[in-house]
């Protein structure tokens, strides 16, 4: 009766550690709001997209970016007109630096790191996915 | 019945998956027409994109006395169309200077057919080159040095324009000639 806790402890790492990790779809979203511009024009600080997003090969590693505003936006390697989308997909473990004027500050970095594979890669990347979710 | 129903739901099946290859590049959707250049090329005539319809156009931007990203920009390419064989002629390269200061039709037709004699370069005035990089969000600043030389810090990725003239991807810096052959290769297909 009293390993309960312990056997469910250990059956929760088992799954953390060999269940295989799959999320909905490959890809990230962003979406450029409509009026970002506009906003940003009357000195208010606009903050939409996180200054570092973190991909991960196999799991999450295209980043699909939306500009629903009025106003040409440039992201990274491209200027996407309004209602236009980039779809950007990373094949390569690779520390990425973008400029991008949906940021206050003008610079994305895309951090692309290697598909877990190992149980404690599983773990820590699921314990560091929770962890993310909290602070939001 | 249920043969051929379940048939029927896997070859529309394959069929979808087969008519959407995913390209290496990031994909802009929807393609929309690629904003016209309006610059001198290095072959003597107007730079105009729609003289290149019906090929897929590589549009990059740089500068001939770029130490490092623009050689390496310009090799891949050029190993990317040398990969290609003879479906190359259906590709161009079209590299805008960034440096109108120093870069003028004979330096940059120099410069460029040291990696392929094909490749066509965009020049103009300062304002002109402006307006080009503005219209393609492309971002450059002048670094000078002490012994008052300059360099040029730029946006290095590679628009790619389909045959019908829409800007339909990008390819950011750094990828190998394969990803390169790999996309060019849907692309003179679609």
């Amino acid at each position: 009766m009293r390993l309960t806790p312990l056997v469910l402890a250990l059956a929760a790492l088992l799954w953390m550690g060999f269940a295989p990790i799959k999320l909905p779809a490959r890809e990230w979203v962003f979406e450029i709001p409509k009026g970002t511009y506009a906003r940003r024009m009357a000195g208010d600080k606009v903050e939409i997209l996180p200054s570092e997003i973190r991909l991960t090969l196999g799991v999450q590693d295209v980043l699909l970016l939306r500009n629903l505003d009025d106003v040409p936006q440039t992201f990274g390697p491209s200027i996407m007109m309004p209602g236009q989308s980039l779809r950007l997909p990373f094949e390569v473990e690779s520390e990425n630096q973008f400029v991008c004027t949906a940021h206050a500050s003008g610079q994305l970095t895309v951090i692309v790191e290697p598909e877990p594979v190992w149980p404690w890669q599983k773990i820590r990347w699921r314990v560091r996915g929770w962890l993310e979710k909290s602070k939001a | 019945m249920f043969r051929l129903v379940l048939s029927i739901l896997l070859a529309t099946s394959l069929a979808a998956h087969a008519d959407a290859p995913q390209l290496k590049a990031g994909t802009l959707s929807p393609a929309m027409p690629a904003p016209a250049l309006g610059l001198a090329g290095t072959d003597g005539k107007p730079l105009d994109l729609a003289h290149y319809r019906g090929k897929v156009v590589l549009l990059a931007f740089g500068f001939s006395n770029c130490g490092e990203v623009c050689p390496i920009t310009l090799a891949t390419l050029a190993g990317a169309r040398k990969k290609l064989g003879a479906d190359s002629a259906d590709v161009q390269v079209v590299y805008v200077t960034v440096d109108p200061e120093r870069d003028d039709a004979a330096q940059m037709r120099k410069f460029l057919g040291a990696f392929d004699q094909a490749f066509v370069g965009g020049v103009g005035t300062r304002a002109a080159i402006d307006a080009a990089q503005k219209n393609y969000g492309i971002s450059s600043s002048k670094k000078v040095h002490a012994d008052g030389s300059y360099s040029i810090g730029h946006s290095s990725s590679i628009y790619i324009i389909d045959r019908a003239g829409r800007l339909c991807a990008v390819m950011p810096y750094g990828h190998p000639v394969d990803d390169f052959v790999h996309d060019l290769k849907i692309l003179l297909r679609g």
